[in-house]
């Protein structure tokens, strides 16, 4: 019998060859589209850790634009070029940046919890915008990228990245599903449920929460430096409650039982906003939002639970039999 | 009493006008089972939350093996060997029964693992035998919320006992529980026990029950002690029959 | 002289803050909703006055006219929306999960965004008129508008009417009652979801009003909204979900902290709000008058 861990492992090599092979294939604007579905899933992912330990962020724009400043700053000021180097620093900047929030915020929950990461959001997105030295309100530009010391060209920049974001979402999503099915997972899904008994196990729910609460943040930042190299810019937007907002509308479509479902998600949601945008700009909100009504009322668990009710039982009726 | 399990010394808690916990002073020894009664809101499950954590008294200390626990909370003073049930089963819903078990199981091993998977054969394993303890394998595979009443007070039970605790303290046990089914969950739960050496400590207001399990029975009213003997001496008791068994249980 | 300009201008802030919240944690308190179109609502009422203030014109009524206008709009909001929210939509997640409730609510305030859009179209209105009704107010070398002292009154109105409504009507003593435990006061022969439906309508009718009121002191265009939101929700989180004095409070609070940014060290105004509402959250963790209920267990 396969071990689980070598399954997933092989499942997420498995998606990063498909995908390259898919981006191959893209015209421009698709490789673009799903860099952006790839880098904002990535933000989302994160909320679902959170979500899965029974608490929903809707300040994950604090580490998106933390990430995508890091990125960008790195990248004019420190003359640091290559992509895989300013999105990993992105992504360790902004988890360094939740560290010291991470204990505190773990001793709250529900709406509490909520509004303190919403408010340290938009407190960062106060400081961006009065701050001169990071372009105040405009923000500013970021030269394209070098990937691994070889220069990118413009011709294959779109693909550059999307190969990047592919390999990034690869491995990082293979390694949250091997944390969400490990004995921490599995805790985790209980603190959501029941966090008492958890508690009374012996177990610190703080310690568990903030601990997801830095991984989340290690996701958003890598979301937010790919944002920023794809898009070439960066401004305080990033950080504004909004912007998290869609964050977590993409992890409630999805739902807290699957990967793919966050990525899914995120690229559905990327393909409305742009055509809507383009062909009905002022109706992309109220598509999103009578979605999300259906979402709620008719999948409350997400769109993840359409399959993953169906595996769990058919692994259930399998482990019976055994 | 230095060979006492668990020591409790002139315990103290009101909330407001009421009195729970009025000068409470119980030493258990190590394998005793003992019986909690009183009407509702006489201090029996004040004192179990005292115990446990759950409530810090106004005054006085308790003692588990020589170290006292007053202050402590209900995550340390889990993890020095004390487990407790709920008069409501405090258990993951939307999560299997198994689910549930080996997270119990877990909780008991020392640190969490980050990637070693929740699922492995050795640890659905012991999971398994730890539902079957209590004839809860067939439902392991159903979520928590299909399970009836009574099966998830065993399981809330079962899972208490996954830690292999030195002291136990369920609250309302039967509670909740058929008359048919009580007798027997009663007895798997002691069959259980009976191999290790559990100290246990139960809430219950039916007699039958207490006389038949208890080996020491402790009698609440307003927060005091009115009485600590064998059942059927308390039973027998003048006062505890005008307190807690004779009259008709006032109040919900 | 700066103490006393700080002073002014917090309080008119607050004033203008305590109405904005004041709806919103009455809905919260009855129907224990967290109502994030709560700040779509006051855009709609934005516009709306915008709207009846330029049909009085057309009727050639005077300006003085104006604030009816602007009542009657708030009136209209509520009367329209509130039913085919909360009857319509609302109820149809009534007693799931509170977290759920709150995407519902969200959904509705994307949807809100754009409908107003598609209404009212994206250029801006302006509504002047009012905002010169009320003369200026001189303060030593320092001159006010008549209007926003106006603000305050109208507060302090909302509030003591609230708290009259609340605690001296044969209404609001039930109102209390489900606020309470809806499960007690059902028990005791309550039609509760009656009282949903008043207490949504009244906090929307709140909403309205206090965009109608802020119409002549901006530009009303698509966005009013997304600031509203989430500076009421601090205002209500600040003060205790649910809790009237604790809105009061909280909006002296944010309204003071504010202005004191604003005045000595602007670069925080925009998050001198957030930063007042972490501090109180850390110290008191459900809000200043918190109403903690102990799980039974």
């Amino acid at each position: 019998m396969h071990n689980p861990i070598a399954r997933t492992m092989l499942a997420g090599v498995g998606a990063i060859v498909a995908l390259m092979l898919a981006g191959l294939l893209m015209p421009k604007w698709l490789l673009f589209l799903s860099t952006m579905a790839i880098s904002h899933g990535m933000v989302s992912m994160g909320i679902v850790l959170l979500m899965r330990s029974g608490v929903v962020s809707f300040g994950q724009g604090f580490v998106f634009a933390a990430g995508g400043y890091a990125a960008a700053l790195l990248a004019r000021h420190a003359g640091v070029n290559d992509a895989v180097t300013l999105t990993l620093g992105g992504g360790l900047a902004a988890a360094l940046l939740a560290l010291p929030f991470a204990p505190l915020l773990s001793r709250y929950r529900g709406i509490f919890f909520a509004m303190l990461t919403l408010a340290i959001s938009m407190v960062l997105y106060g400081i961006l915008v009065k701050s001169e030295t990071m372009g105040g309100s405009d923000g500013f530009n970021v030269s394209r990228p070098t990937l691994l010391g070889a220069e990118i060209s413009a011709e294959s920049a779109n693909f550059a990245l999307y190969a990047v974001a592919v390999v990034l979402v690869g491995v990082l999503a293979t390694a949250s599903r091997i944390y969400g099915d490990s004995v921490r997972g599995l805790v985790s899904l209980a603190i959501r449920e029941n966090e008492l008994r958890v508690e009374y196990l012996g177990v610190s729910v703080s310690q568990a929460i903030a601990v997801n609460f830095v991984f989340a943040a290690f996701l958003g930042g890598i979301g937010g430096a790919l944002t920023v190299l794809a898009q070439g810019h960066i401004e305080p937007n990033f950080s504004y409650w909004t912007t998290s907002g869609e964050f977590v509308f993409v992890a409630i479509l999805a739902g807290h039982h699957s990967m793919l479902a966050v990525f899914l998600a995120s690229f559905v949601v990327e393909v409305v906003r742009s055509f809507s945008n383009l062909y009905f700009p002022n109706t992309w909100q109220l598509a999103m939002g009578l979605f999300l009504l259906i979402v709620i009322r008719f999948l409350p668990r997400g769109l993840g639970s359409l399959w993953m009710d169906r595996l769990a039982a058919r692994r259930a009726r399998k482990e019976v039999r055994a | 009493m230095s060979s006492a399990l668990l020591s409790a010394r002139g315990l103290m808690k009101s909330f407001g006008a009421v009195t729970a916990a009025d000068e409470v002073s119980i030493d258990v020894p190590v394998g005793q089972r003992v019986s909690l009664i009183g009407s509702n809101g006489a201090g029996k499950t004040t004192f179990v939350n005292m115990v446990t954590g759950y409530l810090k008294p106004d005054a006085g200390s308790i003692t588990l093996d020589g170290r006292d626990i007053t202050r402590l909370g209900p995550r340390q003073i889990s993890r020095l060997g004390v487990a407790r049930s709920f008069q409501i089963p405090q258990l993951a819903l939307d999560m299997t029964a198994l689910d549930n078990m080996l997270v119990a199981a877990a909780c008991n091993q020392g640190a969490l693992s980050f990637w070693q998977p929740a699922h492995s054969p050795q640890r659905r394993e012991r999971a398994m035998a730890l539902l079957a303890r209590f004839d809860l394998a067939d439902h392991a595979e159903r979520r928590v919320s299909e399970l009836p009443g009574g099966v998830r007070k065993l399981l809330d039970i079962a899972m208490a006992l996954a830690g292999q605790p030195k002291l136990l303290l369920l609250d309302e046990p039967t509670s909740g529980v058929s008359v048919e089914e009580k007798f027997p969950m009663m007895d798997t739960i002691t069959e259980a026990l009976a191999t290790e050496q559990v100290t246990v400590l139960f809430v219950e207001h039916d007699m039958d029950i207490v006389t038949r399990y208890a080996d020491r029975v402790i009698a609440f009213y307003s927060g005091r002690v009115i009485a600590d003997d064998p059942p059927d001496a308390v039973l027998a008791d003048e006062q505890v029959q005008r307190y807690v068994t004779g009259s008709a249980r006032q109040g919900g | 002289m700066l103490a006393l300009t700080i002073l002014i201008d917090g309080v008119v802030y607050a004033s203008w803050l305590f109405i904005v919240a004041l709806g919103l944690t009455l809905v919260f308190g009855v129907l224990k909703i967290l109502n994030i179109a709560h700040g779509s609502f006051y855009a709609v009422g934005a516009y709306a006055a915008a709207s009846f203030v330029a049909w009085f014109a057309t009727l050639g009524l005077a300006p003085a006219w104006s604030p009816v206008a602007m009542l009657l709009a708030a009136v209209a909001v509520a009367a329209v929306l509130a039913p085919l929210t909360e009857r319509g939509l609302l109820r149809v997640f009534y007693g799931r999960d509170e977290v759920l409730l709150v995407l519902v609510t969200y959904a509705l305030f994307l949807i809100l965004e754009d409908v107003t859009k598609l209404v009212w179209g994206p250029t801006p209105y302006y509504v002047s008129e009012p905002y010169m009704l009320f003369g200026n107010v001189e303060f030593g070398t320092l001159s006010y508008v008549g209007y926003d002292f106006m603000l305050i009154v109208v507060a302090v109105l909302c509030g003591l009417a609230v708290w009259w409504g609340l605690n001296r009507t044969r209404v609001g003593k039930i109102v209390l009652a489900v606020i309470h435990s809806d499960e007690i006061a059902s028990s005791m022969g309550v039609n509760v979801s009656r009282i949903y439906t008043f207490a949504f309508m009244f906090g929307i009718f709140l909403a309205a009003l206090a965009g109608a009121l802020t119409a002549p002191m901006v530009s009303v265009q698509p966005g009013l909204s997304v600031g509203v939101v989430i500076v009421s929700f601090a205002v209500v989180i600040i003060g205790g979900l649910g809790s009237i004095e604790g809105a009061a409070i909280g909006a002296l609070i944010v309204g003071l902290a504010r202005a004191l940014a604003v005045h000595t060290w602007p670069e925080a105004e925009l998050f001198s709000i957030y930063v007042a509402m972490a501090i109180v959250l850390v110290f008191r963790p459900e809000g200043l008058f918190q109403r903690i209920q102990a799980r039974k267990i």
